[in-house]
């Protein structure tokens, strides 16, 4: 892969990140991240 | 003296450590952190019931909201792991990763050392897309909501930073203790033992995030070049690479943590690490 590429297709990585980010954290999602964090997963630790 | 990729490697990782799990005190009474800052995700593998633990777990938070009642793929999250994946690539395995660090403490354990096989390496491509993506939105209850099982089946950091520690303090979750605990467990045991005897042995075997970062090797800003004008072709930096890569083949190899270890071995300086877009020519 040429180095144009690679540096074409980093930069559309990273604005698609920051796009998707953005979206998520609009739509709520690190709400979500915190409640499932926040509390005692019972599947980590291994009681389901 | 000269400060190796290794000693600054080492460093970094004990600095990412307690910066990923700095409540230390909660070992002491069995509670887990319930801050705000639990809506961000840590960059490697680090289980969130981790008392001490101050981030989310990536994978973890995938599947949490990938499984969640109101959202089935987490736009949050796969945008931390493109960031993280296109900045560092599996350098977050080879400088971040507190669950990295223990592997390789554990490797240090005096016993034989195995290679591993190169059919192993793809488990982990099976477990990130069995595991973390489908089953927590296939496998859904009656109220849509779908179970993490990477974290529920497999994962061996969440039994042993979370698991072994809330079970030791709460006489509660004890008496919850079932057929799942023991696959958990066993699996944390066969982990550890293999991590004695194969250089990172889950890292290669079974980590999704692992595999998620390999991915991104190729494209990642902080990589690995091969200078084909020095490299003399000794073969040095593939006999001291604990991953099997060979750097002058692969240096985007999705196995290689950018540990540098190839960096320090080379004699002439052919092999660089950094986030220097200046590339040497490819003898592959």
């Amino acid at each position: 892969m040429g180095s144009k590429t690679k540096i074409w297709a980093r930069a559309a990585g990273l604005i698609t990140s920051c796009v998707f980010l953005i979206y998520g954290l609009h739509r709520g999602e690190a709400g979500v991240v915190l409640n499932k964090a926040v509390n005692i997963c019972l599947e980590c630790i291994g009681l389901g | 003296m000269k400060i190796t990729y290794a000693i600054k490697r080492k460093l970094l990782q004990i600095i990412a450590l307690g910066c990923s799990n700095e409540h230390l005190l909660n070992f002491k009474g069995g509670k887990i952190y319930t801050g705000k800052w639990k809506q961000f995700c840590n960059p490697g593998l680090n289980c969130y019931s981790c008392p001490a633990a101050g981030f989310a777990c990536p994978i973890g938070a995938l599947q949490a909201v990938n499984g969640s009642m109101q959202f089935s793929f987490s736009f949050y999250v796969t945008g931390l792991l493109l960031a993280f994946g296109l900045l560092l690539g599996r350098a977050v395995c080879g400088w971040l990763c507190p669950f990295g660090l223990l592997q390789e403490l554990i490797h240090k354990i005096p016993s034989p050392k195995w290679h591993l096989k190169k059919g192993f390496l793809y488990v982990k491509y099976v477990v990130l897309v069995v595991f973390v993506l489908i089953l927590p939105i296939a496998a859904t209850d009656y109220m849509g909501m779908g179970k993490p099982a990477f974290c529920q089946y497999i994962c061996p950091a969440g039994t042993l930073e979370g698991g072994l520690f809330l079970l030791a303090a709460h006489e509660n979750l004890r008496n919850a203790i079932g057929a799942l605990f023991g696959l958990k467990a066993a699996i944390l045991i066969l982990t550890l033992i293999g991590c004695v005897l194969v250089y990172r042995c889950f890292c290669r075997v079974l980590c999704p995030l692992g595999a998620i970062y390999g991915l991104f090797n190729k494209f990642s800003i902080f990589h690995l070049t091969v200078d084909s004008h020095k490299c003399v072709g000794c073969g040095k930096c593939k006999d001291v690479c604990q991953m099997e890569v060979d750097p002058v083949k692969t240096p985007d190899s999705a196995e290689c943590i950018r540990c540098g270890a190839c960096a320090d071995a080379c004699p002439t300086g052919a092999v660089c690490l950094g986030f220097s877009t200046k590339r040497g020519k490819s003898l592959a």
